[in-house]
């Protein structure tokens, strides 16, 4: 058991390298699907395993320049305290409601991954950005790219929102931590996904610091999907260059749809 | 964090906190990975052939959900307490991070954020220190 959850874990954390769309987002539904796990266990599992790819990811992004710190930093704020609330949420909610909102998040991410990637770039910083001293520069094949940051109240409301759902689900919630700086804020779009994967790790320590002490974190569930899903993104970001990338997030697409659907069937009927 | 100040000491220009927080993360997470290792080894010698019951939500016992309880059983050899002190040293690694960031700021006489990144690594202590008291 323990061996297959961790080749489960290996595919996942490789296809969420490969498509960068991370992998937290099926851990959850391949232990509760396919090895019938409580979702509460399979939250607690995926957390760690989530600390730990954007982690050692981040560790890359940041010495390449591309991470703003500050941005990251101040939306912090707003994911930690989401997550906080997210964890009160999940105590009171059943595991029924959770894969029924599990579904439509995948749903969404598959929706999601699907648009085209388009800069929203804005020419000059908001007042409050201003303040915030948010803009900074970025690296670019022609050298250092100024950008200007707005929509600071909107931004940080999503990471609200952000930080509920990856407490709630055990995932990352990259999709609407991105949305919220590429669309909201108007950050450059690779600033965006960098400062999205150095926030993830500080919004899943938020939660899992509470499920753990709440007894949601099993060692013998923790140990396969952390090392496999490490191991999977650490292959994946070595075969990145050679991968036929837009195949695979067109698949990856296709699993979120199929797995969101059975996650929307099994939550309304109850049960297995 | 590359931004229009200059007036920074050397020691703790943008750059150089952009290394040590990469250089942290990567040591913490290693760290982590190379400490569940060890208590995986050591689980599946003693629990690999035990068929795991997971279907049914019980609450871990409080010797792996309380901290001063997991290090304590880590440092017996318990393979769970092991694996689960892997897991505290990853949680931990985002919260050093922030730590690190925060001294980052006071170095740079950044008021504002230092202010901003106490408030984070206030919600992280409390979620993994104080959250199970009371």
């Amino acid at each position: 058991m323990t061996a297959l959850i961790g080749v489960g874990a290996f595919a996942a954390g490789l296809l969420g390298a490969l498509t960068g769309l991370g992998g937290g987002i099926i851990v959850v539904p391949l232990l509760t699907l396919a090895f019938g796990v409580d979702v509460r266990y399979a939250i607690g599992a995926s957390l760690v395993s989530v600390i730990a790819t954007s982690s050692g990811a981040a560790a890359a992004y940041v010495k390449e320049g591309y991470t703003n710190i500050r941005v990251g930093m101040l939306l912090e704020v707003a994911t930690t305290i989401g997550a906080l609330a997210g964890v009160a949420v999940a105590a009171l909610v059943s595991a029924n409601t959770i894969e029924i909102l599990f579904a439509f998040v995948l749903l969404f991410t598959a929706a999601q991954s699907l648009r085209p990637q388009a800069e929203h770039l804005t020419g000059s910083s908001s007042p409050l950005a201003q303040r915030l001293r948010l803009a900074s520069t970025y690296p670019t094949p022609t050298g250092l790219q100024q950008y200007e940051v707005r929509g600071v109240p909107l931004g940080f409301l999503l990471m609200f929102l952000a930080g509920a759902l990856s407490a709630l689900l055990g995932i990352g919630s990259g999709v609407v931590k991105v949305l919220a700086m590429d669309r909201a804020m108007h950050l450059p779009f690779k600033v965006s996904t960098t400062t999205s994967n150095f926030m993830i790790g500080v919004t899943a320590a938020a939660s899992a610091g509470v499920y753990l002490n709440r007894g949601y974190i099993d060692p013998g569930l923790a140990l396969p999907v952390t090392l496999g899903v490490l191991a999977g993104a650490l292959v994946g970001a070595r075969i990145l260059t050679a991968a036929r990338t837009r195949e695979l997030r067109l698949l990856f697409t296709v699993v979120m749809v199929v797995i969101g659907a059975w996650m929307f069937y099994k939550g309304v009927v109850g049960g297995a | 964090m590359a931004d229009r100040q200059p007036a920074q000491s050397a020691r703790w220009s943008d750059k150089q906190v952009e290394q040590l927080v990469g250089n942290l993360l990567r040591i913490g997470v290693l760290l982590a990975a190379g400490v569940t290792l060890v208590g995986g080894i050591f689980f599946l010698l003693h629990h690999g052939m035990a068929p795991a019951d997971y279907h049914l939500f019980t609450s871990e016992p409080a010797g792996l959900r309380n901290l001063g309880a997991i290090v304590s059983g880590a440092l017996h050899f318990d393979s769970r307490s092991i694996v689960q002190l892997g897991v505290v040293l990853l949680i931990a690694t985002p919260i050093a991070r922030v730590g690190l960031t925060l001294v980052a700021f006071i170095f740079q006489k950044d008021h504002l954020y230092t202010a901003i990144t106490a408030v984070v690594l206030v919600v992280l202590v409390y979620s993994l220190f104080f959250s199970g008291r009371g």
